[in-house]
């Protein structure tokens, strides 16, 4: 089923006022400076807030429509939401926060073994590590069977070899999943390799020039290295 | 030395930290994440047992509670008792006097929890009430503690209300505070002197248990 979004909310210097789509199976990356208003796009999507104005969809589902006054609460919205930093319940090991809310146990084990932190099932997650953390935080949202994920720069606390691993296994994750994914970011490279379509939000608003832009520089800045180390 | 009044003492703080989660961690909840009007109305006639004399909200229990009294006319029906003078009137005054003493600790503590935790379990598809069984209780077990732990401590000293609700009835009414008064009135400086160092080293056996949780939390 595919996302559609076309929503407006203000924000404290900016109006957010995004439209796009993203279908089944794609994942989009969404980039942009800090404070763009990304994040505030994925709580919309997510129900955690209500849009000014404008709808969110799934399918022939309307979640969020401000026209026809609805409004799904983020509960009944079946979707998987990983974000920045883990939230895994620290009262529980990591198989209960995988299972919390799993719609088939057996896809728990599956969950952990495909992610590799089978072994850690009894832990709390106060006693792994960072990057496992994310590991056992995707499981717990996909084993929910979720029909959307959303990924809020869930890479950005990790460290450059445990970001480019999940970066990898999360590509191959998404040619399982017949499901929109949208995953927010503020890094170029991560949206260039993950993105099967780059959404540029800049001061809450689609900025396909903000996009170009940065990419020039960073081949300017590329280039003006390269020059440097043959001097 | 006549043990009963630290039977009953111990049996109401008991029944009190007990039976006070269950009406003030609800509360504490819905004052801690709740948005709705009149939220600061609620906030001070929780709060005001913490202010008021305990003569005053003695007397107004008493006539709440009493024959003619909303609650005592229901709970005379119900049982066929009287609610006043009685070890329920009391424990009811108690658990109304303990309130803000135990609902402004969980308040705290439900307000220090990360809300990216109850964001994740309305992601995860749990309902209010399953959010604050599953995520919120189980995350604020210390506060929880150290709110019970405290309300017990609170009981134990009870004077005031208890005597206004309950007055004096032996192996009913007649706590360990009443007992005390009651000793210093007839001039028994002797059993006044041993009730008090008993319950001064439980006292601070109570505050000791708390401070160890808080470091912990």
């Amino acid at each position: 089923m595919t996302l559609t979004v076309a929503v407006r909310k203000q924000l404290s210097h900016f109006c957010l006022d995004v439209n796009f789509q993203c279908k089944p199976g794609s994942l989009t990356a969404v980039v942009g400076p800090s404070g763009a208003g990304k994040t505030t796009l994925i709580r919309i999507i997510a129900g955690l807030e209500k849009p000014d104005s404008g709808r969110v969809c799934l399918g022939d589902e309307c979640w969020a429509d401000t026209d026809s006054k609805v409004f799904v609460h983020a509960r009944k919205r079946r979707l998987g939401l990983v974000f920045q930093e883990y939230t895994l319940f620290p009262h529980l090991n990591v198989r209960k926060n995988v299972a919390f809310a799993a719609t088939d146990p057996d896809r728990v084990d599956e969950l952990m073994t495909m992610f590799g932190i089978h072994h850690l099932q009894d832990k709390r997650p106060t006693a792994i590590s960072g990057g496992e953390r994310q590991r056992a935080a995707f499981c717990q949202a996909l084993a929910r069977d979720p029909v959307l994920l959303l990924l809020d720069e869930p890479f950005s606390a990790l460290d450059a070899g445990t970001r480019r691993s999940l970066r990898h296994e999360l590509r191959d994750l998404k040619n399982d999943l017949d499901i929109p994914i949208l995953h927010v970011t503020h890094d170029l490279e991560e949206a260039q390799f993950l993105g099967d379509s780059i959404l540029a939000v800049d001061n809450g608003t689609v900025s396909p020039d903000w996009f170009g832009c940065q990419i020039r520089s960073s081949f300017a800045m590329h280039n003006q290295t390269l020059q440097e180390n043959s001097l | 030395m006549n043990w009963e009044p630290f039977y009953l003492s111990t049996k109401l703080a008991f029944w009190t930290m007990v039976l006070i989660p269950v009406l003030a961690a609800p509360i504490a909840c819905l004052l801690a994440y709740g948005r709705f009007a009149g939220k600061s109305v609620v906030d001070a006639l929780v709060s005001l047992p913490m202010v008021l004399p305990p003569t005053v909200l003695g007397f107004g229990l008493l006539v709440v509670m009493g024959p003619r009294g909303v609650a005592g006319m229901f709970w005379e029906n119900m049982t066929g008792n009287r609610l006043v003078f009685s070890f329920a009137g009391i424990l009811l005054a108690s658990l109304v006097f303990n309130l803000p003493f135990a609902v402004q600790p969980l308040r705290a503590s439900f307000e220090k929890l990360d809300p990216r935790l109850l964001e994740s379990a309305a992601i995860l598809g749990l309902s209010p009430t399953q959010t604050f069984l599953r995520v919120i209780l189980p995350n604020c077990i210390g506060g929880l503690t150290a709110a019970s732990i405290l309300v017990f401590a609170h009981s134990l000293g009870e004077f005031g209300v208890i005597l206004m609700v309950g007055g004096s009835i032996p192996g009913e009414t007649r706590v360990a505070s009443i007992a005390i008064f009651e000793a210093v009135e007839a001039l028994r400086y002797d059993d006044a002197f041993l009730l008090s160092t008993i319950l001064v080293p439980v006292s601070f056996m109570v505050l000791f248990i708390i401070n160890k949780i808080n470091e912990r939390r």
